[in-house]
């Protein structure tokens, strides 16, 4: 009995276990929906950071709930805070011991211009040191303008040439 | 809530030299740096002053002499009252003062901060390192020929610095809200929201007046 088979999509029944797709799109795929942030905490900032992580507006809905206080498991740098002279060094560091691939966020005013601090003692915006990804405005930002950082991230994971880089580096 | 009567009088009786200071809260007095040590005790010990407030200092200016005057608030928690101690250093260039951190081990960290960010050094103090600024850095930030925005400076890490090739540099002070204008005003006016921003970094200011 022949079958008019007009399904455009993947049908398991006939096919089987198996799912066609571009390496780029299931390895940005997976980037994008487990990122693990690293909560580099420098001021008041942190508080809010800390908001996004808790019940009410919970990150984990987009799959950034795992905060890891070692930059060796995690993958997102959220610079949340001012940055001072004494402590830039000390961000870089941090982040050089990060795995690839990674990402930095700069959240709000201080680590993404200095902010209100225009002194000798504070870094004027901590893309000096690491490259910056997504940068929030807000002193501090609200949860969801974090949120909303880690939505634009995720966009951008998803357009990177996630297979070409790896088989460069291999 | 102010201190007992007498403990200006006794100070001033027992240190001859001490002189009153003009002050618009608590008492206040002036003594010679070398006596300062044996007034706090004096105070502690006889007048139950137990809590060291504050160490600080002022910078009278680049051209005044003496320049630095240092000054120590005690506090007595069973007396409620402050008394402020003020003194100042000899040296204008390597200003020296007298630590008091074996009367009070508050004052270890106090030094420091004044240490790091005045530039005076507190004799016999156990470990006069900087606390703000990191080990090395060259200025006293609050010294009145520092400016606010900063001078030029290598990175603390060299290593970090020579990677990302950043360095501390003057902060932009233009229409910044640490640039408040100066004498009686109203503060609506002093913002420097209030201020023309028309002028920024990188657009010359507008020659006028």
């Amino acid at each position: 009995m022949a079958s008019a088979n007009n399904e455009l999509a993947y049908n398991t029944k006939i096919e089987g276990d198996i799912v066609v797709t571009r390496a780029d799109a299931v390895i940005n795929w997976l980037r994008s929906s487990s990122v693990w942030p690293m909560p580099m905490g420098l001021a008041c900032c942190a508080i809010e950071l800390m908001g996004v992580a808790a019940s009410r507006f919970d990150i984990a809905r987009f799959g950034a709930e795992v905060f890891r206080f070692s930059p060796r498991q995690a993958d997102c740098m959220i610079v949340a805070g001012t940055v001072t002279y004494k402590m830039a060094p000390h961000v870089r560091r941090i982040y050089d011991q990060m795995a690839e691939p990674k990402w930095v966020i700069a959240m709000g005013a201080c680590a993404s211009s200095g902010g209100m601090y225009r002194s000798y003692a504070t870094l004027q915006g901590v893309d000096q040191i690491v490259p910056v990804d997504v940068y929030i405005s807000g002193c501090p930002p609200r949860p969801e303008a974090l949120l909303d950082a880690l939505i634009k991230l995720q966009a951008k994971i998803k357009k990177e040439p996630s297979a070409a880089t790896l088989l460069a580096s291999a | 809530m102010t201190a007992p009567a007498d403990v200006t009088a006794a100070l001033q009786s027992k240190f001859p030299q001490a002189s009153l200071r003009p002050s618009c809260d608590h008492p206040a007095l002036n003594l010679p740096i070398t006596e300062v040590v044996a007034a706090l005790k004096y105070l502690r010990d006889e007048f139950a002053y137990d809590f060291l407030v504050d160490v600080t200092a002022i910078d009278n200016g680049v051209d005044v002499s003496p320049r630095f005057t240092t000054v120590w608030h005690v506090y007595s928690t069973t007396g409620h009252g402050y008394v402020r101690i003020a003194s100042d250093c000899a040296n204008d260039e390597n200003p020296v003062a007298p630590t008091v951190s074996h009367i009070w081990p508050t004052a270890n960290w106090h030094e420091r901060e004044t240490y790091d960010l005045f530039g005076i050094t507190f004799e016999n103090h156990p470990d006069l390192r900087r606390i703000l600024m990191w080990d090395g850095y060259p200025y006293h930030p609050l010294r009145k020929d520092f400016p606010l925005a900063g001078i030029q400076t290598p990175l603390p890490d060299l290593e970090v610095a020579d990677l990302t090739k950043a360095s501390v540099k003057p902060a932009p002070m233009m229409g910044g809200p640490f640039v408040a204008s100066p004498g009686e005003m109203n503060m609506t006016d002093a913002e420097p929201r209030a201020k023309d921003e028309s002028w920024t970094e990188r657009r010359e200011k507008p020659a006028s007046e």
